[in-house]
């Protein structure tokens, strides 16, 4: 048998050789993807892990973009606001051509990112509303009130002890929104329901929220709103209901959680990608396209309450989600710091 | 008047009771590994990034399908090899315990995201596994307000209340308490009596790393049931501080993480009470501010173990 000649030098050139030509032939190809405008490639920066609610709801319509062949995307999690405008920038220079993400904590600097990167398309959850001036910055938000009116209406509903118990991370207008939603459609079905609200001061500490959680269920809340992870958990130990925001966490807790008010990004991300390959990208306030009437977010299915929960209320929601949908029932916009009423 | 009446009814339900024991498991654990640290002379900033690596490293064993009490176990030798780094680096070379323990925190908390980033790429939400429940102790738990609070606990908690007495009992009552006391208040005394300084030091940094381990496994194994990032939110530092408050005793350690998770169970329900008139930040701030408090009132006078950061050099005139 022939013995293999190979000194370590010439591993080393061969071997690296072979890399490069693999690496190579790589990027050829998606070049030549991008060229001809199959694939738009998108970037993803978020200040959280993408397990996080919100976050994982755009994740979730990027990864689909992906899988139908639109985009290619990548993504960074976790990035600290401090950091947020430099992993901005990295991601504009390597030629990635829509950025999205969340700029709650720098809305200032991003802008400023977008304004040195004129080409490249920016589409960000922001507190603020769209400036003409720069045409490239898009904001949305998840206006998610409406299904959260309906899940508030099923609340009022349910409740025995009229007394609701609310934990939240912080009172930013994101979840304030939400909540004084929830209040109202609680309060259309049962006016004299009481709320409890807690603020825990953290986005991730499940098993504080479950402890704020244990405490509205000793001062007699019966059904929960759970904006945060920890609170379906307070209930299910307890035996009581819970109502889910943004995802749906039904199949985790299906003898907790009634309903959720989901939120859906896929409205929102195609049209963004539908835009900037149009070349028709411009400073617009995507935050519509999170209502219902644009498929953007939905009361979840009944699954295991299907029977559980009376006929009549859901007949009652059921009634204000078409009203909701033809626009002859709009949900208030309410972005001030809901507190508690007992 | 009506608000301290129900201040004080809020106070007397078990399940404030319950709340404060939950709370306080994870601190206690945390306060007494950095109490027996201390105690040798070495202080170590690690423990927020050790209890991060702990309740990432214990859930994931119970993920992966082990027994939660192998999760308890596996979280707690980690933890002591990171104690052992620790210690390599601070008793052995003595490196300042300032720079490496914060190093030591930034490794691990990074590991831990990194570790578990690899091992689920792409879950949406997060996994969960079917933590500790409560274990009633027969007979006991059928005493009236005690059995509710003390006495139907998940098994860490009583764990953790086991400790106090059990290292107590060490630390005053044994030669080998007594040889972790001195090398941390007089370690050429301690070498001329011909006990190893670096081998009981290093002992103690591993024992005590173990225990703050164990303190992160507790958050995901028994509070809750999935692992987040920063789930472990600063009670690292609290138990820090809770060391000074406790000066660096295991029964004051025990009154010390009582008291604040006591704060903490109150603020939750006082929020609801009164939160329609005061802002939820001063609730939230209140177990900090209560606890900066008690620790003027009450250590004002303690001593810190003399050796306290000084590393051990036989060679070096004192």
């Amino acid at each position: 048998m022939a013995r293999l000649e190979l000194s370590r030098r010439d591993f080393c050139l061969r071997s690296g050789a072979f890399v490069a030509g693999l690496m190579g032939s790589r990027w050829l190809v998606r070049d030549a993807a991008v060229a001809q405008g199959t694939r738009l490639k998108v970037a993803g920066v978020y200040t959280v892990p993408i397990e996080q609610q919100w976050v994982s709801r755009i994740h979730k319509a990027l990864m689909a973009a992906q899988e139908r062949g639109d985009i290619d995307y990548t993504w960074s999690e976790s990035v600290s606001n401090t950091d947020y405008p430099r992993v901005l920038r990295q991601y504009a220079e390597s030629g990635v051509q829509l950025l999205v993400g969340e700029v709650f904590g720098v809305e200032r600097e991003a802008r400023e990112v977008a304004k040195d990167y004129p080409k490249v398309s920016f589409l960000m959850g922001s507190s603020l509303k769209p400036d003409p001036a720069l045409s490239n910055f898009a904001v949305f938000d998840n206006y998610i009130h409406e299904p959260s009116y309906l899940t508030g209406m099923v609340a009022g509903g349910l409740t025995r002890s009229q007394i609701i118990g609310m934990v939240g991370g912080y009172p930013i207008p994101e979840v304030n929104r939400l909540m004084n939603a929830f209040m109202a459609g609680a309060r259309e079905l049962q006016p004299e329901a009481k709320f409890l609200v807690t603020f825990i001061g953290s986005w991730f500490d499940p098993p504080k929220a479950k402890e704020a959680a244990f405490a509205q269920i000793d001062a007699g809340a019966d059904i929960l709103y759970a904006e945060r992870f920890g609170v379906s958990d307070a209930a299910k130990e307890r035996g009581v209901l819970a109502i889910g925001n943004v995802i749906d966490t039904q199949p985790d807790y299906p003898e907790t959680v009634v309903v959720s008010a989901l939120w859906h990004m896929e409205p929102t991300i195609d049209r963004a990608i539908a835009a900037v390959k149009a070349g028709e990208f411009k400073a617009e306030d995507y935050g519509i396209y999170s209502m219902m009437k644009y498929g953007g977010s939905s009361l979840s299915d009944w699954g295991t309450f299907a029977d559980k929960v009376p006929a009549e209320l859901k007949a009652k929601v059921m009634q204000r989600q078409a009203e909701i949908l033809a626009g002859s029932f709009v949900v208030a916009i309410d972005d001030s710091e809901p507190k508690s009423t007992l | 008047m009506s608000a301290l009446l129900s201040l004080i009814s809020l106070i007397s339900t078990t399940s404030f009771w319950v709340a404060t024991l939950r709370i306080a498991t994870p601190l206690l654990f945390g306060t007494l590994g950095e109490v027996l640290c201390e105690r040798a002379g070495v202080l170590n900033l690690g423990i927020e990034g050790i209890m991060t690596l702990g309740a990432m490293a214990g859930w994931l064993v119970v993920y992966q399908g082990s027994g939660l009490w192998w999760g308890v176990a596996f979280a707690a030798i980690l933890g002591a090899g990171v104690g052992l780094v620790h210690s390599l680096l601070t008793v052995r070379l003595g490196v300042s315990q300032h720079v490496t323990g914060i190093g030591i925190t930034l490794l691990t908390i990074n590991a831990a995201y990194f570790v578990y980033r690899m091992a689920l790429p792409q879950v949406t939400s997060p996994p969960k596994i079917i933590p500790f429940s409560p274990w009633p102790i027969p007979g006991l738990s059928r005493l009236p307000f005690l059995g509710e609070t003390l006495f139907t606990q998940p098994p860490l908690t009583y764990l953790s209340l086991l400790l106090v007495p059990l290292m107590a009992y060490i630390l005053y009552r044994t030669p080998l308490g007594l040889a972790v006391r001195m090398v941390g208040e007089n370690p050429q005394a301690a070498a001329s009596q011909g006990i190893p300084v670096y081998a009981v030091r290093t002992g103690a940094v591993m024992v005590g790393s173990a225990l703050m381990a164990v303190a992160g496994a507790f958050l995901t194994l028994s509070a809750f049931d999935a692992f987040f990032f920063n789930i472990v939110n600063g009670r690292g530092w609290i138990c820090i501080a809770l060391v000074v408050f406790a000066a660096w005793d295991p029964w004051r350690a025990l009154g010390g993480a009582l008291l604040f998770a006591g704060f903490d169970a109150l603020q939750l329900r006082l929020q609801q009470l009164w939160g329609s008139r005061i802002p939820y930040q001063f609730f939230l701030m209140l177990p900090y501010l209560l606890s900066i408090v008690a620790l003027i009132l009450v250590s004002r006078h303690t001593k810190a173990p003399r050796a306290l950061l000084i590393p051990f050099r036989p060679e070096e005139r004192i």
